[in-house]
């Protein structure tokens, strides 16, 4: 366990030595700041859509981040050859698969705790209301469910070398499934055979990243999710996560990296 | 002496890009055997299967039948690696990392104790000259000094055996002089010294015995003396081993 936070080190280490994390929690810290002072149609409620627009802004921002991190990994170690040191110590293919996932997915949650804190800050200064409960369980699945997204990115950047490819790829599917995911049942049911279950099949075998998305129970105070439903979700993001890791390993675990 | 670095029969092939080709074959029936101890020079031209061989060996490349063996372990088990330092040839490391950092990193994956990694940390900076410059992140480094930085990281677990590819290559004088002479250092302690060059009066200078490899297979194996029988050094007989037309010795 101890090469696979050594290795997790590195990588946290890579994030906070690098400026995308700052451009983009600089970029968002103006805009949220910049909507929270205007106020449109002297509406009392305004602080509901600096919310909403801070939210999604947090949401764009970590998954850039988390998808654009995990991307380089393996193609940099590759590039740069720092994978043969590494690999020329007693560490398995596996544990730097492991390691990496780790490094990244606590990257990303260190990211998550700074802008929900930020987000925290100044809602609560507009309402004077901090529902940390709420704040807490959001954080929590969408740490969650970015696991998934990392682990599936992790895999993506076995096959495919170049960086830019398995991010573009994976924030296509990603928003894809964000946007649609909760619509494609529905869907399903207007078409005819066999795309009707051709969608069908899709919808019950693709990650459901969406349920995670606790935005609207946020901006409108709609309470907590209850702590088994949270649960549950918790071990469907673990067994997604299992499964997208597993395959990374064994398209790692016989890859020729000298070519 | 025990062989602590075996291979039996090693043959690797790759299979090639265009499938009118047949397979290309890196190394065929491979036999090699370092004795705890020695410095053993591995010799070869460029494509004569010496880098493939240290890929195997340090397992990047699984072999395509026959085994290779660290201290006799399979060299596929990661734990055949927990007594052996590598050198690249061509050093790149983590650019956003110090060397401190990058030497403590390697020795957690060896999984050494905190007040060890300080010790060795600080022997390592000292004997690559590199003490002034370890708190810099390794991307302000000259080539010389990643170069050291790469053979500290090589003995942060002070290891048995050293494989070292190509390991003064690029270097100044100055740099080889000092390559040269932690190789003595490291043989007077009883190490293993595996390593791979085309400097041949480097060679000649430190090596206890030498492999001639060519197109895959093993052609010369023995003392510097021994293989350079019938010639006036060792590149004469290199030159000849590997089909240079070379005259032997008057």
């Amino acid at each position: 366990m101890n090469k696979i936070f050594a290795l997790a080190g590195v990588v946290i280490k890579e994030l906070y030595r690098r400026k995308d994390f700052y451009v983009l929690f600089v970029l968002t810290a103006l805009l949220t700041l910049g909507a929270g002072m205007v106020n449109f149609f002297h509406d009392d409620k305004i602080v509901r859509y600096v919310k909403d627009i801070c939210l999604l802004l947090i949401w764009v921002s970590a998954l850039v981040i988390s998808v654009v991190t995990t991307a380089r990994q393996i193609p940099a170690e590759r590039e740069a050859r720092t994978i043969f040191p590494l690999l020329a110590k007693p560490v398995s293919r596996a544990q730097v698969i492991a390691g990496k996932f780790l490094g990244c997915w606590l990257a990303t949650g260190v990211a998550l705790v700074v802008f929900y804190f930020f987000f925290a800050v100044i809602t609560g200064s507009k309402e004077h209301f901090w529902p940390w409960a709420a704040y807490l369980e959001a954080v929590w699945m969408h740490w969650v469910m970015l696991g998934i997204v990392i682990a599936m990115v992790l895999l993506g950047s076995i096959y495919f070398a170049a960086p830019s490819s398995t991010s573009t790829i994976t924030i296509i599917v990603v928003g894809g499934i964000l946007l649609l995911g909760t619509h494609l049942k529905i869907i399903a049911l207007q078409q005819p055979e066999p795309m009707q279950f051709i969608l069908t099949v899709f919808y019950f075998v693709m990650p459901h990243l969406e349920w995670y998305d606790l935005r609207d129970f946020v901006v409108y105070d709609m309470g907590l999710v209850p702590v088994r439903a949270v649960a549950l979700a918790t071990l469907y993001a673990a067994a997604w996560t299992g499964i997208f890791l597993t395959l990374a390993w064994l398209g790692f675990r016989r890859k020729n990296l000298t070519t | 002496m025990t062989a602590i670095l075996q291979t039996q029969k090693l043959r690797v092939e790759y299979r090639s890009r265009d499938f009118r080709q047949g397979n290309k074959v890196a190394l065929n029936g491979l036999d090699l055997e370092v004795r705890a101890g020695e410095v053993f020079g591995f010799l070869g031209p460029n494509g004569a299967g010496k880098t493939t061989t240290m890929n195997v060996l340090l397992g990047f490349v699984p072999p395509s039948s026959g085994t290779a063996s660290l201290f006799g372990i399979d060299v596929r088990q990661p734990i055949a690696r927990q007594r052996i330092g590598y050198l690249p040839e061509l050093t790149y490391y983590y650019k956003f990392l110090t060397a401190e950092e990058l030497l403590r990193f390697y020795a957690k994956i060896f999984g050494l104790t905190r007040a060890e990694t300080d010790k060795r940390i600080t022997e390592l900076l000292k004997l690559v000259e590199l003490e002034h410059a370890a708190k810099r992140p390794i991307k302000s480094y000259s080539k010389g000094m990643q170069q050291r930085v790469g053979l500290a990281q090589s003995l942060i677990n002070n290891p048995d055996l050293l494989i070292l590819d190509e390991p003064t290559s690029g270097l100044d004088p100055l740099g080889r002089m000092k390559v040269r002479e932690i190789i003595q250092r490291l043989k007077n302690e009883g190490k293993t010294v595996f390593f791979s060059s085309h400097e041949l009066g480097e060679v000649e200078t430190v090596c206890d015995r030498v492999a001639i490899v060519h197109q895959g297979e093993l052609k010369a194996v023995g003392t510097v003396a021994e293989v350079s029988v019938g010639f006036d050094n060792l590149e004469k007989a290199f030159l000849k081993i590997v089909g240079f037309p070379a005259s032997p010795a008057s």
